[in-house]
């Protein structure tokens, strides 16, 4: 019997086209647009002008603040300007323009990174390398990865868990990572067991990737202290509490984190930048992008420096096809179809999704049947259907009751409803202004 | 048989109201709420409209604010007005000064035509939610969404959406200035500006604070920031901020020399009378060629 999380939970088609495709290098572009804002907090703060030239790696813009990261130049180059860019939020968000100078060797050189197992720093150190390089989550919701490490003295840490789940459709960045660098995340791994002082892993990974799976088991077979942990397949597991209560049992308190039951989570390309970060300093300046789509003539897995206009990538592939409706940017259910596809490439695009038009039309709403589907399939034991009503009539406060901030947003309610209703929409917009009140009464 | 049954059960009924009317009477002396009439007397003259555009959530307790509150010179009315305010001044025999009569202004006119669409929303039809999403349907990410939040918004029917421009449409008659509609509009388009003699109002009917270049690209009538109005007027009554100009309707004095200067169109008049426009292009064709050209564009 495989494990899994007990509440609700659904699944989609899964629609891995890219899981046998190796990660290719993506060519370096000509032009990079770097946003400064990232991550999940404070934006990070600027300190390069204009015709500045810059060093591959060189930090460009600052740290913000505690929860705020490092941004790096992908390339070597020379600022042409500080403009603005349309980011994932759909507005025009501040970012930095680099010119890829054509002659640096820097910039084409392919550098070889031989497995490095031991471990020279120590754990104050490693810490600050992972601030130093920028190291956010990259399982798609970039919290600032040395917020996660700094533990308070009352924080007791038994268990880290690697996320290598990878439950979105379409999505196979992960599992490509995890067949190609599986060494170096086992030692990225021990890494952070070292620095964090626990003794006991367990790694995630659903039942669908079972080359993955077996790899893994392969590599591990004397190590006692590592674990594999093998997931049935079900839509939101990659979330960090439903991973957790999937393996350990352990619920996480509404409005908490896993820290308050002794768990850190981490995804493994997180765990493979803070291997490179920690044995090579290597900041955060690319990442793996699953490029996919049904009518994509071929789809594939990328490495892409951070900065990459979207439309390059699509390019990459064979251009966008045609009778295409939406572009996503990330996966099919908790992704965001984009404005444009000027948009680069951030530390959190996972993937980019070309949908068609049959496939992206959102259908006719109709009234609520009252069938409990929604109920039933929300992980968090809500009520979407309610919290939809509240929200469309104005009642925050009683949402806030009916504990609309603890909706993790997956979707999952919108893709069961009969009647095609837009609940996460609304729950959405009923969180902003809920979370806006409590501000304002604080 | 039959009248002592009617009898006794009249007779039980008749004690028993009795009962009733004695203990509801007992009642209302004991826990007797007293109420200042002036509250009842001051909510019949306001006009009911709960509209909340005082501050108040409604027309009773906006009544008890006046009556409790000693300096009632900043409390106002809109739906009423000065006419209003001046007859609760009379009942209350306090003060009140008196306001300006402002009205809704919509500073967007990016229809269809002008202001070319670049992707499709399907999501659900409010403003809100689609400014939450992202910046919508066009490349203008300050003008009006078009989903209709503000026409919702309004309880006075003084709003309403125009199926050709895709925008709404202020009824300047009907419209009560309770600021409803501001509220409502998640990109605050819609501003309160003096009604003026004869509803007379010039203003910068765009909010675009992009660069000249990046502005006209998405909008044909977007406010380019190129200062022309701000040269010409000779009140300093318009102000530049973030490429994009702004009428300060206190110091404008309606004289319309900025209106023909606009190369984009994105200043608009409203109420002049028709003859007189003729007269001032004959005015400027005395002094000055080229400028006429643009008047007539």
């Amino acid at each position: 019997m495989l494990k899994t999380f007990p509440k609700g939970g659904v699944h989609p088609h899964e629609n891995k086209l890219t899981s046998a495709k190796a990660i290719k290098k993506m060519p370096v572009p000509k032009v990079v647009y770097v946003p400064i804002s990232q991550h999940i907090g404070i934006p990070s703060i600027i300190v390069v002008e204009r015709k500045n030239k810059v060093a591959i790696g060189q930090v460009i813009a600052k740290s913000g603040g505690y929860v705020s990261s490092n941004i790096h130049s992908p390339v070597a180059g020379t600022v042409t300007k500080l403009d603005k860019i349309i980011d994932s939020s759909g507005y025009k968000k501040q970012c930095i323009v680099i010119r890829t100078d054509a002659k640096n060797s820097s910039n084409f050189d392919e550098i070889k990174f031989p497995l490095k197992e031991e471990i020279l720093l120590t754990p104050s150190e490693i810490l600050q390398q992972i601030t130093k390089c920028g190291i956010v989550g990259l399982g798609g919701a970039t919290f600032p990865s040395h917020v996660k490490l700094i533990l308070k003295e009352d924080n007791k840490i038994d268990f880290l868990i690697i996320n290598g789940v990878e439950c979105e459709p379409y999505l196979t960045a992960d599992h490509r990572l995890m067949l190609e660098k599986a060494d170096e995340i086992i030692v990225g791994i021990k890494i952070l067991m070292f620095a964090l002082h626990i003794k006991k892993v367990v790694i995630g990974i659903e039942n669908n990737k079972k080359d993955a799976i077996a790899l893994f088991k392969k590599l591990l077979k004397n190590e006692d202290r590592i674990k594999i942990a093998a997931l049935k397949v079900k839509y939101p597991q990659g979330s960090e509490k439903q991973l957790v209560k999937a393996i350990l049992k352990r619920e996480v308190p509404k409005n908490g984190l896993p820290l308050d039951v002794g768990v850190i989570v981490h995804n493994v390309g997180t765990v493979f930048a803070i291997y490179e970060a920690i044995q090579y300093n290597k900041p955060l300046i690319e990442r793996v992008v699953t490029v996919t789509g049904k009518k994509l003539k071929n789809p594939s897995n990328y490495w892409v420096k951070i900065g990459t206009p979207i439309k390059d990538l699509i390019e990459e592939v064979g251009g966008v096809p045609e009778e295409t409706r939406k572009i996503v940017n990330g996966g099919p259910m908790m992704g965001k179809a984009i404005k444009n596809t000027d948009m680069p490439v951030t530390k959190g695009t996972s993937g980019i999704l070309v949908i068609s038009k049959e496939e992206a039309s959102r259908k006719e709403v109709e009234n609520c049947i009252r069938c409990g589907e929604c109920i039933f399939v929300c992980p968090m034991g809500l009520e979407p259907f309610l919290l939809m009503n509240l929200c469309e009539r104005g009642m925050y406060k009683r949402a806030s009751i009916e504990d609309i901030m603890t909706c993790i947003e997956c979707g999952s309610c919108s893709y069961v409803c009969p009647s095609n209703r837009p609940l996460l929409d609304y729950i959405r917009f009923g969180k902003n202004i809920a979370r806006k009140l409590e501000t304002v009464k604080n | 048989m039959m009248t002592e049954s009617v009898l006794y059960s009249t007779l039980l009924l008749t004690l028993l109201g009795g009962i009733a009317a004695a203990v509801l009477y007992f009642v209302s002396k004991k826990f007797y709420v007293y109420e200042n009439p002036m509250i009842t007397e001051i909510e019949d003259i306001l006009p009911a409209a709960n509209c909340a555009g005082c501050g108040s959530p409604g027309c009773k307790s906006f009544a008890e604010k006046l009556v409790n509150t000693e300096d009632i010179s900043d409390l106002f009315c809109p739906v009423g007005g000065n006419d209003v305010m001046n007859l609760v001044a009379e009942v209350l025999g306090k003060e009140v000064t008196e306001k300006d009569p402002t009205v809704a202004v919509m500073r967007c006119q990016g229809s269809c035509d002008v202001r070319p669409k670049t992707t499709e929303y399907q999501g659900p039809k409010s403003c809100a939610i689609s400014a939450m999403i992202y910046s919508g349907e066009t490349d203008c990410q300050y003008g009006c969404l078009g989903d209709g939040d503000c026409v919702i918004a309004c309880k006075f029917d003084a709003m309403y959406m125009d199926k050709n421009t895709n925008l709404p449409v202020i009824i300047t008659d009907k419209c009560t200035s309770c600021g409803a509609c501001v509220e409502a509009c998640p990109r605050d388009i819609i501003e309160m500006r003096p009604k003026n003699k004869k509803d007379l109002k010039i203003f910068v009917s765009c909010m675009n604070e992009d660069k000249g270049g990046i502005a006209k690209r998405a909008c044909e009538v977007a406010c380019i920031g190129c200062s022309k109005c701000d040269d010409i007027c000779p009140k300093d009554a318009i102000t530049m901020v973030n490429n994009l100009a702004y009428i300060d309707p206190v110091l404008c004095t309606l004289c319309r020399k900025c209106v023909p200067v606009c190369p984009t169109n994105s200043i608009i008049e409203t109420n002049f009378p028709p003859p007189k426009v003729k007269k001032v292009k004959t005015n400027v064709k005395e002094k000055d060629e080229p400028v006429k050209s643009k008047t007539n564009a």
